[in-house]
């Protein structure tokens, strides 16, 4: 447990007025407060370590302490009698309905303030003392990854996901885009003196599927095509991410030739009914280790002369 | 008429130590949907969460409400910005896949 210098925190020196120390903390809050980063674990960071700071410098009696034993905080008889006595004082109350009523796609969101440092607790024994009366304790937030294949999203189901020990039953709506995030309001960490659990933020990470390519709710797909099925025309059989169809190819069938199935990409996400479209390229493969036969019957052919759109 | 799924404007008030003006000015700039019931103010479940953010924006940081109405248009275009950006970075990775 490492000494922290709650001056340098805020860029302050230890002359600092009571003014200062609130102008300073109120400078970098606007500047860090997770309300206005969301997704930034880094300014979420930033910003407990100066409610910590502003927690001890702006308070008197704590500041003095710190002043006076800050470094040598492990030692010193006083010190831990005075962090006996504040522990014995308890916590402050949370105060409001907490941050669990959205409903599902939020941007990450967080009261800063309520994990304070092992050495905040060790000295003045937890979040207990003086109070910034509207100061919400909300649990920590928990983040997790589920990895899913584009199989899995081409329909809404529900999966259970084990987090910190708990069974947590999700829906996982077809067509959700790679890297989207669901919030599961309440089960993040607990709260403090009876706050509100904190939220589960799950992100979704859909794996590259290596028949099909996404673009939004539309999938492509390349097919293997003969010779002599794209001159002739004939039938093809394709898979799907629902299974196979069979689709009818016109004679004269050029190479990358694209084709649409409409309706058999992905759901369009939050659209029931709805879906994107397969586009299908013909890769046509020419036929290679031929017979002397079909050699000769090649050479017939081209002996006929070029045939229009040829070369 | 049934208040389910509403929350009384004054309990929000008493909660977070914000004066009911706060959430009239709120409501006045579009920011937030109140319903007024038997001339009581309500608020929808469905904003609380946003409300609860202006709140803390205006008790923990003294935002005004002006403050806070261009907060709330800026956080909206970064949360856009970044929804565009994930789309593309998705759209990118397919042809880096080829």
């Amino acid at each position: 447990m490492a000494f922290i210098d709650y001056y340098k925190i805020l860029g302050i020196d230890k002359n600092a007025t009571e003014k200062d120390v609130k102008a300073a903390y109120r400078k970098l809050a606007r500047k860090f407060h997770p309300d206005l980063n969301p997704n930034d674990t880094e300014a979420n960071k930033k910003f407990h370590q100066i409610n910590e700071a502003n927690e001890v410098l702006s308070d008197p009696e704590k500041r003095k302490k710190y002043d006076k034993y800050g470094e040598n905080w492990q030692h010193g008889e006083e010190h831990e009698k005075y962090a006996q006595q504040q522990r014995a004082q308890g916590g402050r109350q949370y105060s409001g309905f907490g941050g669990g009523h959205g409903q599902g796609f939020e941007s990450y969101e967080d009261f800063g303030g309520g994990d304070f440092s092992d050495f905040f607790q060790s000295m003045f024994g937890g979040a207990g003392g003086q109070t910034r009366g509207q100061v919400k304790y909300r649990g920590q937030d928990y983040n997790a990854e589920l990895h899913l294949a584009l199989k899995d999203i081409s329909e809404t189901h529900k999966q259970t996901l084990t987090v910190n020990g708990k069974n947590i039953r999700i829906t996982i709506p077809a067509g959700v885009e790679n890297g989207q995030v669901i919030k599961i309001a309440g089960h993040g960490g607990p709260g403090v003196n009876g706050g509100p659990a904190g939220d589960l933020f799950i992100t979704f990470l859909v794996a590259p599927d290596p028949n099909f390519k996404r673009d939004g709710a539309n999938l492509h797909t390349t097919v293997k095509l003969d010779l002599y099925t794209a001159i002739l025309g004939g039938e093809v059989t394709i898979d799907t991410l629902t299974g196979k169809v069979k689709i009818s190819v016109k004679p004269e069938t050029q190479n990358s030739t694209r084709v649409k199935l409409k309706g058999k990409g992905l759901p369009v996400y939050k659209h029931e009914g709805q879906a994107g479209d397969l586009l299908v390229t013909y890769d046509i493969q020419l036929p290679t280790n031929l017979t002397e036969k079909q050699k000769e019957l090649f050479s017939e052919l081209a002996g006929r002369g070029k045939v229009k759109g040829e070369g | 008429m049934a208040t389910t799924g509403l929350i009384a404007a004054s309990e929000f008030c008493t909660y977070h130590h914000v004066e009911y003006h706060f959430i009239n000015s709120l409501s006045e700039a579009g920011l937030i949907e109140v319903r007024v019931i038997d001339e009581g103010t309500y608020i929808p479940e469905t904003e609380l969460q946003k409300l609860e953010r202006m709140a803390r924006l205006h008790t923990e940081l003294e935002i005004n409400v002006a403050g806070i109405e261009a907060i709330s248009h800026l956080l909206q275009r970064v949360e856009d910005i970044q929804e565009e950006l994930r789309t593309l970075r998705n759209r990118l990775h397919r042809y880096e896949e080829d």
